[in-house]
């Protein structure tokens, strides 16, 4: 279906990332944000609150990071799109209830504005070290989506994406932006509503008594929905269980239930994998990287070019699932792949996995606060083009 | 036949009076015998029933624990989440379709414990929730480790030699943080607990009550207390009740009187109400507010 109008606001601005971000999740159709302040984040909740009144959405600022994630949960359980905003620590006291919305099948938008860590780092200054912990957080085995905005404008763009991405397969989506991001000012184009497609919640057509809320029946392991309030009188929990969602202490059941977690996110992974790739044919070395990191990289990319070496690119524009099958492709073709990435080593270790020896895998690090200089990532290219 | 068929047998020729408001299909539930929380379920159920609650509209929400099952065996819209985070779900369920009744069902390890903090939060926005705490003074499902709510000198698996640490009078945290209804009875007073359900479930507003309750496995054993009827037999005779108590006077102390009774009914706007009238005031009509049924899209037919 096309946006709502009420939360669009078409036109051309000059927009950090952050009230980008927000005003992507206001065209999606969100209508319900909690959230607690944090640097390098508040902006996208501030621009949101701020917004909220004029189009019948709910803003609540909570207690903690934990009610916020759980409030999410809650609000989405009425079919209202709901999001929550974050940075590194308060990403950390989200997982408890990110696992809850990944076992409940509760589609919802958590936005991370990664700055600096561990612990409280580096609080206004970038990183990307968060990356890992967007894909393996929460205790036990589920799968997550996880999109990474480079400007302002995929800031916005992406944040609709996250939306629709979550409603498709009823799974939380991350938005993993960065501070630079999310504090860049640039131009965002904000398209009219009727160009703008959304993904509605898939409500269940079965009447109330005939209903099971995790009982697939499309043949792609995705529930269709029941609202709170609809008169399904429906149990959900965050134990094991069954499609009636009563709990099912057994080991069969843990099987049935994890396994279609985590294969309906698997099983369109192909799907759901997007990167953008440039001059990767007949590279010597492919460069792959992420958020702020991937414009640092063209700089570096076009310097050694300039040295005469064949330099490929891959951005990663979902970051989980990994876009795996390209990467064992290309491993087979190239010398090596180059990651530069705000940390010491998170999505390089995807790409080394993938290459499985085929290729080598060098890690371009930075411990964060600052972006990489270009120069750093032009040695290691050279370097791993020798 | 396995234990459910027993069951069935029976029960089946006679259906229990609340059998159309519980998941019979879940029984036998997973309390001990002499629990309070079976009573406790009953009269919430009778409550609803008795107050002609259109129950399509209505959510209960758990935590984690013994009394976090409740919501499993309700006929309702039921969320069974994640331990001492049923206020804060409870909070998006009802800011996400505001026309919903929405209660949490939960115990005093959950709510007062790990969920302490959007206890008085929720009761200091005035959150239009009902909150049901029900306090066996112990962490019963982990196996009778203190809790908040333990009385000094009581015996835990944690505190083997008595409990030092104070615990909360709940009646009180909350009606300090703006608890518009406040109430504490014992499980056994069926009728006078079922009543003050029927006034909450009228009322809007953070509404709050403590229901204390056996937990003849652990409380009981620990303490040589006796048998779960020995346990309820003791409550009963140390229930005393003083409506409209000072809730500073509200402590329990190890097996000692339990001051019972209405001590909060107030009126004063929610979260809602407040931000609605706030935002009425200062966009005037330029404020969209979220409908009751939600912020739910829909797609055009």
């Amino acid at each position: 279906m096309k946006a709502e109008p009420a939360g669009v606001l078409t036109g051309a601005h000059y927009l950090d990332g952050d009230f980008a971000c927000g005003e992507g999740a206001l065209a999606a159709g969100c209508r319900f944000v909690a959230g607690y302040p944090i640097t390098p984040s508040t902006e996208v909740v501030e621009r949101i609150s701020r917004r909220f009144p004029f189009m019948g959405g709910t803003f609540i600022q909570m207690e903690d990071e934990l009610a916020s994630m759980a409030a999410v949960v809650g609000a989405s359980w009425t079919g209202t799109k709901s999001m929550t905003v974050t940075s590194g620590p308060g990403f950390s006291l989200m997982m408890e209830n990110l696992g809850l919305a990944a076992m409940m099948e509760i589609p919802c938008v958590l936005v991370n504005v990664q700055r600096a860590g561990p612990s409280t780092g580096l609080p206004t200054m970038v990183g990307q070290a968060d990356m890992m912990q967007a894909r393996w957080g929460s205790h036990g085995d589920y799968e997550v989506i996880a999109i990474c905005p480079q400007s302002p404008q995929e800031a916005f763009d992406f944040t609709i994406d996250a939306f629709n991405l979550s409603e498709t397969y009823r799974t939380p989506v991350l938005v993993m932006l960065d501070e630079c991001v999310g504090h860049m000012t640039e131009k965002v184009i904000i398209p009219p509503a009727e160009q703008i497609e959304v993904v509605p919640r898939r409500l269940t057509k079965d009447p109330p008594g005939t209903y099971l809320p995790y009982r697939p029946k499309n043949g792609n392991g995705i529930p269709d929905f029941a609202r709170a309030g609809d008169g399904y009188r429906f149990h959900t929990t965050g134990l094991t269980h069954d499609e009636r969602g009563y709990p099912d202490m057994t080991v069969a059941r843990q099987e049935i239930c994890v396994r279609r977690l985590l294969d309906k996110i698997r099983n369109n992974a192909e799907r759901i994998v997007r990167f953008e790739e440039e001059a990767v044919r007949g590279a010597e070395v492919v460069v792959l990287a992420y958020g702020i990191s991937a414009r640092v990289a063209r700089m570096g990319i076009e310097m050694a070019r300039r040295n005469g070496v064949k330099v490929g690119f891959i951005r990663l524009i979902i970051a989980w699932p990994f876009p795996e099958k390209r990467i064992r492709e290309l491993a087979g073709e190239i010398k090596a792949f180059v990651v530069p990435e705000i940390n010491y080593g998170q999505m390089v270790l995807e790409v080394e996995r993938c290459a499985a020896g085929k290729a080598k895998t060098v890690l371009v690090p930075h411990a964060g606060g600052g972006v990489h200089d270009p120069e750093t990532i032009v040695a290691a290219i050279m370097e791993a083009a020798k | 036949m396995n234990l459910l068929e027993a069951h069935e047998q029976r029960v089946a020729p006679e259906e229990h009076p609340i059998a159309p408001y519980i998941r019979m299909d879940r029984m036998p539930h997973i309390w001990c015998p002499t629990c309070g929380l079976g009573t406790v379920v009953k009269c919430y159920v009778s409550a609803l029933e008795e107050e002609n609650v259109n129950l399509d509209k209505v959510a209960i929400v758990s935590g984690i624990g013994c009394t976090g099952r409740a919501a499993g065996y309700v006929k309702l819209d039921a969320f069974h989440t994640t331990h001492g985070r049923a206020i804060p779900f409870a909070t998006g369920l009802k800011l996400g379709r505001p026309e919903l009744n929405v209660c949490v069902f939960s115990g005093d390890g959950d709510l007062s414990g790990i969920g302490g903090n959007h206890l008085i939060h929720a009761a200091r926005r005035n959150i239009d929730i009902m909150c049901v705490l029900v306090n066996n003074f112990i962490y019963g499902m982990t196996g009778g480790q203190n809790a908040p709510t333990t009385p000094l000198t009581a015996r835990t698996s944690t505190m083997s030699f008595g409990n030092f640490e104070r615990p909360f009078n709940l009646p009180h945290l909350v009606a300090s943080c703006g608890a518009t209804y406040v109430a504490r009875w014992t499980c056994l007073d069926i009728r006078r607990l079922t009543t003050a359900f029927r006034e909450a479930i009228r009322r809007r507003g953070f509404r709050f009550i403590e229901v204390i309750a056996p937990c003849s496995t652990l409380y009981a054993r620990l303490n040589k207390l006796g048998t779960g009827y020995d346990l309820m037999k003791s409550y009963h005779q140390k229930a005393e009740i003083r409506h409209g108590a000072d809730t500073r006077d509200l402590a329990i102390g190890y097996q000692d009187t339990i001051i019972c009774g209405k001590f909060i009914d107030e009126e004063r706007p929610t979260f809602l109400d407040m931000m609605h009238d706030h935002y009425r005031k200062v966009l005037g009509d330029r404020y969209v507010p979220m409908s009751p049924e939600g912020g739910h899209i829909r797609e055009e037919d």
